[in-house]
């Protein structure tokens, strides 16, 4: 049996070989049907991966509360000063109300100006433990991080990031040297006890999470923040004053286990909702919510890729019905004669389908070798458009410029197999037509 | 002598849009196993159809066909199919080789379509090659059917005609191409297949070349005009 199949495959092959270039017409149509499926799904799957990978470094056992500040038509009163988001409070109450809890890390952040000497520096000047650090995959290039100690001990110390070392030190070594940070018209000098390592900012996510530079940052103990800045901080800008109050800007809880997520979820709103009502000054991101959308929106880009595809599979079998028939019409002869030596008309179609199938299955394969190109080809493109094009790649959005195609093994595997598929389908009508010719006419076609 | 094929009332008619085309009115005639029968007439008289009926290739309109005990008119495509590759080898005017096919190839195409669909063994290609050697073609085994001259075309297609020892070979003009010596070679071969036991019918139109068969049937507008032993 499967050394019959072999034989008509050779045979097919060779009464192929007798139309080379027609043969190879028909097979680039599918072949290019074939990379086509395998490029595009690994293009969708490089952007997807870079996404779920920024959804990723945020925790995916981590929610992440925010204080919002409401639209200005519910603040309260004519004050000029705003009072909204998170409190303390709240922290306690999610720690003791959140039985899964591992820890909630809470956070103050305001914009600031730093000076060192005459240079000064806008940055994000924040207030946070030592698990800051930690969740932020924040890692010390000199000097040490912020410590348990440091909270407690609420001393006017600061570490800084990279960029931020840079603009107030140049190449200096900032250790050991002072800072002063302005806040709410009063300059507090604080002494410089480490700097972070460089880290990529995180892109934005959808609506629901606004990207974060890290590399402006100046991070000094939650503790020392509220005691020398305090919760109520005024800034003026050109003529009026505004103020806000706000106790902690984010806590990003942990649960101990995926599982988690939503139950705790759903505690921490109800809480909050109960002290907060509806004035809506606080968010709640999860980002296993956003992992699962991108799943979704993965996968629905995925489908629209190949249902594209599958429109240049389709072409590629026509080019193969195409030629089958013409190819039938000129074995017309061929077919009386193997009719008459007592092919049955389950032979002849058997013979036609075995040729579509070794059109498309050749092209499927160079299809599939050409898919394996992806890389290499991604590669070239980005890197013409970078060299000899810099205008357009300045244009390009980070995603694009660092886009790594990722071939998906299924759909080399679905490419292929929809690929002779398409031959069997494609081939059926021209080997019908060929089984039912009436033999004797067959034999007469000239 | 058991018979090879037998027909009975044969009709076949044609459609051809409105007309009808009456190409056989009702032929019966017997095929005893070893007889050699030229079947001649002018064209369109029905011959040609005749004999397309006679190897399974057409079905008649109405009548009755047996062939080696089989009522043609019962058998579905695939075992009529079978009737042709195992009872029956066919030579054509026109030789009918397949031109990407060498000799060898072509001689054992008809080995393809066994019963049961067989893989090809050592022993079918040895039997091949002796077919080949048989009809003087053992050194031209690799060569293309554009390679050869219609004589040797013509044996290429008797040697497949052969390779599964059918009990009858029909030819339909075998030397309707060829020059006079080299007819007279493939009637030679023709008589000794006879001579084997190889139920022959030939259609011809050459008195010459019926005249070398032990019978003749002429035929006239789709009836049988006369039957004889020639020259008689």
């Amino acid at each position: 049996m499967f050394q019959r199949f072999v034989r008509t495959l050779l045979y097919s092959f060779k009464s192929l070989l007798l139309h080379k270039l027609r043969a190879g017409l028909a097979v680039l149509g599918i072949l290019i049907g074939v990379t086509a499926v395998i490029w595009l799904v690994a293009l969708g799957e490089g952007v997807s991966y870079q996404a779920q990978q920024q959804i990723k470094e945020l925790g995916a056992t981590n929610i992440i509360l925010k204080s919002v500040k409401p639209s200005a038509s519910s603040s309260s009163g004519r004050s000029f000063i705003v009072e909204y988001g998170l409190t303390r409070e709240d922290y306690d109450r999610i720690l003791e109300g959140v039985p899964t809890i591992e820890r909630a890390v809470p956070m103050r952040e305001i914009t600031s100006t730093v000076r060192a000497g005459t240079r000064e520096a806008d940055v994000n000047l924040i207030g946070c433990t030592a698990a800051w650090f930690d969740i932020n995959s924040l890692s010390g290039a000199r000097g040490r991080i912020l410590t348990d100690r440091d909270i407690e001990e609420r001393q006017n110390i600061a570490v800084i990031a990279a960029e931020t070392a840079e603009s107030l030190f140049g190449y200096e070594d900032p250790l050991g040297k002072t800072i002063e940070i302005a806040a709410n018209n009063r300059v507090d000098v604080y002494l410089v006890v480490g700097q972070t390592k460089s880290r990529m900012p995180s892109a934005s996510i959808g609506s629901s999470l606004e990207g974060r530079d890290y590399n402006q940052d100046v991070y000094i103990p939650l503790s020392t923040f509220r005691s020398r800045i305090g919760d109520q901080v005024v800034t003026s800008r050109t003529g009026s004053m505004e103020g806000e109050l706000v106790e902690l800007s984010q806590i990003t809880v942990t649960v101990g286990d995926l599982s988690q997520v939503d139950d705790a979820s759903d505690i921490i709103e109800i809480l909050l909702e109960k002290y907060h009502g509806s004035k809506g000054d606080f968010s709640v991101t999860i980002p296993m919510e956003l992992l699962k959308q991108a799943e979704m929106l993965r996968m629905m880009f995925n489908v629209l890729l190949v249902v594209i595809a599958g429109i240049s599979l389709f072409v590629g079998g026509i080019g193969i019905m195409n030629i089958m028939l013409a190819t039938v019409t000129e074995r017309t002869r061929e077919i009386g004669v193997r009719r008459a030596m007592g092919a049955s008309q389950t032979d002849i179609i058997e013979q036609f389908l075995a040729e579509t199938m070794v059109l498309s299955g050749l092209g499927g394969i160079a299809g599939v070798v050409c898919g394996f190109l992806c890389r290499p080809a991604n590669f070239g493109v980005l890197w013409v458009i970078e060299n000899w094009l810099p205008e357009i790649w300045r244009s390009l959005p980070p995603t694009i410029q660092q886009l790594q195609p990722i071939i998906a093994p299924w759909s080399i595997i679905a490419a292929f197999c929809i690929s002779v598929g398409v031959g069997v389908v494609f081939g059926l009508y021209p080997a019908r037509r060929a089984a039912l010719m009436d033999p004797i006419e067959a034999l007469r076609h000239e | 002598m058991e018979l090879a094929g037998q027909i009975d009332d044969l009709h076949k008619y044609y459609y051809l849009g409105n007309q009808v085309v009456k190409a056989l009115r009702g032929v019966t005639a017997e095929f005893p196993g070893g007889d050699f029968v030229a079947i001649m007439g002018s064209s369109g008289s029905g011959k040609s159809t005749l004999l397309n009926v006679l190897g399974g290739l057409d079905r008649p309109t109405s009548g009755r066909y047996v062939i080696a005990g089989n009522d043609v008119s019962t058998l579905t495509d695939h075992e009529l199919s079978a009737i042709r590759n195992k009872l029956i080898g066919f030579i054509f005017q026109s030789y009918n080789l397949i031109s990407q096919f060498t000799v060898l190839e072509n001689i054992r195409m008809p080995l393809s379509y066994r019963p049961d669909r067989p893989p090809m063994t050592r022993e079918d290609i040895d039997w091949c090659t002796e077919l080949a050697l048989q009809v003087g073609l053992g050194d031209r085994l690799d060569h293309r059917p554009h390679q050869l001259s219609g004589g040797q075309q013509q044996r290429v297609a008797i040697a497949r005609a052969l390779v599964n020892g059918p009990a009858i070979i029909l030819a339909d003009e075998p030397t309707g191409n060829l020059d006079s010596s080299t007819s007279a070679e493939i009637i030679e071969i023709l008589n000794r297949l006879n001579a084997e036991g190889r139920t022959i019918i030939m259609v011809t139109h050459e008195p010459e070349i019926a005249r070398e068969a032990k019978r003749q049937i002429y035929m006239k507008d789709g009836l049988i005009a006369g039957d004889g032993i020639f020259p008689g």
